[in-house]
């Protein structure tokens, strides 16, 4: 499904990913873990394109495709999803009407009828019932005044709505309480599948209790420097990352 | 700067979509302007003596006047003497159905999308439009006529209904308000009017249509709209100009007189040609509005949305004599490449208990240059009156301009003013997020201007406010995207 190589990323100048390399097959969930600074926030927005982050070196691979030649639409519209870890404002813009919008984009992308308000209002009551997401968020603003927990349940809820193929979750948990990370974790595990992957960035092992990764990978000064099975999430929580990543505390 | 703001800027320039000319036979004054043109066009519309004078009255006025120069725009010194003062599809004769309108001419219209066949029954929109200075042809005049509903050209009022004309033309706008406000007097050409006598509701909206068609010509319309007691009107003007390198006048007056218990909703969708990207040609547009509350408990409400023109100098104001009067003013401004507007209202308010509320959305892209200037003024009797002015301006990209100008004259210590503003930039951050979800970048823009002018838009009749948002996407692509 994916296949990272090498991939060197710049942010003003500065040299924050140093050559990663990761192989992400269809159904995976991979976890991607390190400090602060380690680059795991430059590896997720590289990959959905942010124009901020400069690509330097390597290569990716996204169903065949090369990934960095694509627009940050284009990927959004062959199934890239990229949850966001501070979610963005767009005043006067309601939900439902950016949702419908983002959905139709990608259907006619796909070379499908673009669903009508009736059928897309169906198909979204249905994944908030699931999410447990209250109906008056589609009336809302996109983001606007929300709670940082209510941006992060919103970021899944147009997870869910989008169907993406690869799903890229940045610190999804940051800012969340114990509830809001369970609604959060079970969200994402109802949409588990063997088709679609997951790279989810954690600074905590927490969230891997929830969302129970088949690959952890330890980022540390823009490398992979671990990889391993969930075991590795563990081993990680019970020595810090100092020891891990071979840097001084 | 950002790659997101050079990525907008790239785009390539949508042209305008209007610019078409009609090849239609005209009949034109020499350009110049003096009393003779004056008695000149008063002569053509075969216009009874009162009128000859009132604009004579203008015209000495206005040559002792100068050309005001304190707003906020800059442009090219307008000479008076090279604009044609006059001109109309030579086709003089009495039209009695739309179907003698000479067919280029409705060619135009449809062109436009103005329903002005009578069989396009279903938008229920009455339409008057005017055809470089003269109007050519008014629908549903009869369904109104049953209800006793004036609607009909500036022109046919003064010889139908002069004692209505006479008793109001000048009486909100003086002939002596400001110097284009004057012109306007002594050269008006045409325009619409309106009476809705009392205790009536207008059953549909009211349109009127303005095109400038011939080269080197200045438009002059003046609009009168007269609500009587209890009554209730909606009426909306919509224009559009052909693209020429020269730069050309529009200098209209509105009135507006709402008496007790009557309402007044006049919305613009501004569309005059803005000049090509390099800030080559675009309408002048310099235009006095305003209303009067004039009876208790009555109210206006102004909705302007303003994509076109060179340089927009414009203020639709409300007086708020009346009692528990209300004023209202929303407003999208956009300026792009090298538009300017300088824009605004001024709320008057002289009776107790007024209210009025301001709110003002001003968009600038390219190297547009976007001011707000609102005058709000509580005169010593106007007890408990009430302000609510709100003031946001986008940018896009980084060379344009955000200007806000607010005035507050309060002699009254019983008043509550309150006025906001704020100016943001269109975020990267904004724009990649609707991206990341699959949005295209220009898709992204026009939801995100669209978001932002949603107080206003949700305020004109719903067709237009469909078609206004079109407009903005259309405005603001190229150096938007």
């Amino acid at each position: 499904m994916l296949e990272v190589k090498n991939l060197q990323v710049r942010v003003e100048d500065k040299e924050i990913l140093r050559g990663i390399n990761l192989a992400v097959k269809a159904g995976e969930v991979h976890a991607i873990m390190g400090p602060n600074g380690s680059g795991k926030s430059t590896f997720a927005r590289a990959l959905a394109g942010h124009p901020g982050y400069e690509v330097t070196g390597g290569s990716v691979s996204y169903r065949g495709h090369d990934l960095l030649d694509m627009d940050p639409d284009e990927r959004a519209r062959e199934g890239v999803f990229m949850a966001f870890q501070y979610p963005v404002e767009i005043p006067g813009v309601n939900n439902a009407y950016f949702l419908k919008a983002a959905l139709n984009a990608k259907r006619k992308q796909q070379g499908l009828d673009e669903l009508d308000a009736m059928d897309f209002m169906a198909l979204v009551k249905q994944k908030l019932k699931i999410l447990h997401v209250d109906e008056s968020m589609l009336m809302r603003s996109v983001n606007e005044g929300f709670s940082g927990g209510e941006k992060k349940r919103n970021e899944i809820f147009h997870m869910a709505v989008l169907e993406p193929t690869l799903a890229v979750l940045d610190e999804t948990d940051s800012g969340l309480d114990i509830d809001a990370l369970r609604v959060v974790s079970d969200g994402v595990n109802a949409m588990r599948s063997p088709e679609r992957s997951f790279i989810v960035v954690t600074h905590y092992q927490r969230l891997l209790e929830y969302i129970v990764p088949d690959y952890v990978h330890v980022l540390a000064e823009g490398r992979i420097v671990r990889s391993g099975g969930r075991e590795l999430a563990l081993e990680l929580e019970e020595k810090g990352y100092g020891e891990m990543t071979g840097a001084r505390k | 700067m950002s790659t997101a703001t050079k990525q907008i800027e790239e785009l390539a320039n949508t042209e305008y979509k209007y610019g078409f000319v009609t090849d239609t036979e005209q009949d034109i004054i020499p350009v110049g302007l003096n009393e003779d043109v004056v008695r000149l066009i008063s002569a053509k519309k075969g216009e009874p003596e009162w009128m000859l004078d009132w604009r004579l009255k203008a015209f000495r006025a206005w040559l002792k006047m100068t050309e005001p120069h304190w707003q906020n725009v800059t442009y090219e010194p307008i000479d008076y003497q090279g604009v044609s003062y006059y001109a109309a599809p030579s086709e003089k004769k009495k039209l009695n159905s739309l179907d003698e309108v000479d067919p280029e001419i409705r060619a135009t219209f449809d062109k436009l999308g103005i329903p002005i066949e009578e069989q396009k029954l279903l938008s229920n929109v009455a339409v008057d439009a005017v055809f470089d200075s003269v109007s050519v042809a008014t629908t549903f005049r009869s369904k109104l006529a049953e209800l006793g509903i004036v609607f009909c050209s500036f022109s046919e009022a003064v010889k139908d209904h002069p004692d209505l004309v006479k008793k109001y033309v000048g009486s909100v706008v003086p002939h002596t308000d400001n110097y284009f406000a004057a012109l306007n007097s002594a050269v008006f050409s045409d325009g619409s009017f309106v009476y809705i006598p009392k205790g009536v509701r207008c059953p549909m909206e009211l349109s009127t249509y303005f095109r400038i068609n011939a080269k080197n010509t200045g438009q002059f319309e003046r609009t009168l709209i007269i609500a009587d007691e209890g009554s209730t009107v909606s009426y909306l003007e919509g224009c559009t100009a052909p693209m020429r390198d020269e730069h050309q006048l529009h200098a209209a007056v509105v009135e507006l007189v709402a008496h007790k218990d009557a309402t007044i909703k006049y919305s613009t969708v501004q569309n005059w040609y803005p000049g090509d990207k390099h800030g080559k040609g675009g309408i002048y547009n310099f235009v006095t509005k305003r209303g009067i509350c004039k009876g208790d408990r009555s109210k206006i409400t102004w909705t302007q949305v303003e994509t076109g023109s060179a340089v927009t100098w414009k203020y639709p104001s409300c007086i708020l004599q009346g009692d528990d009067s209300v004023g209202e003013f929303y407003s999208v401004a956009v300026t792009n490449n090298y538009q300017q507007a300088d824009t605004g209202t001024k709320m008057i308010h002289l009776g107790k208990n007024t209210r009025s509320t301001i709110v003002s959305k001003g968009i600038s892209a390219g190297r547009g240059q976007n001011t707000y200037r609102g005058a709000v003024k509580i005169g010593k009797n106007a007890a408990n009156a009430r302000n609510y002015s709100q003031c946001d301006s986008l940018l896009i990209g980084d060379r344009c301009g955000a200007h806000t100008f607010p005035y507050l004259e309060i002699k009254n210590t019983t008043a509550k003013v309150e006025h906001e503003a704020s100016t943001s930039k269109i975020g990267e951050d904004q724009i990649f997020y609707c991206e990341s979800r699959g949005i295209a970048k220009e898709d992204a823009i026009n939801m995100i201007v669209s978001g932002f002018c949603k107080e206003v838009f949700r305020e004109l009749p719903m067709e237009f406010a469909v078609e206004a948002q079109k407009l903005l996407g259309i405005s603001l692509e190229g150096s938007v995207g």
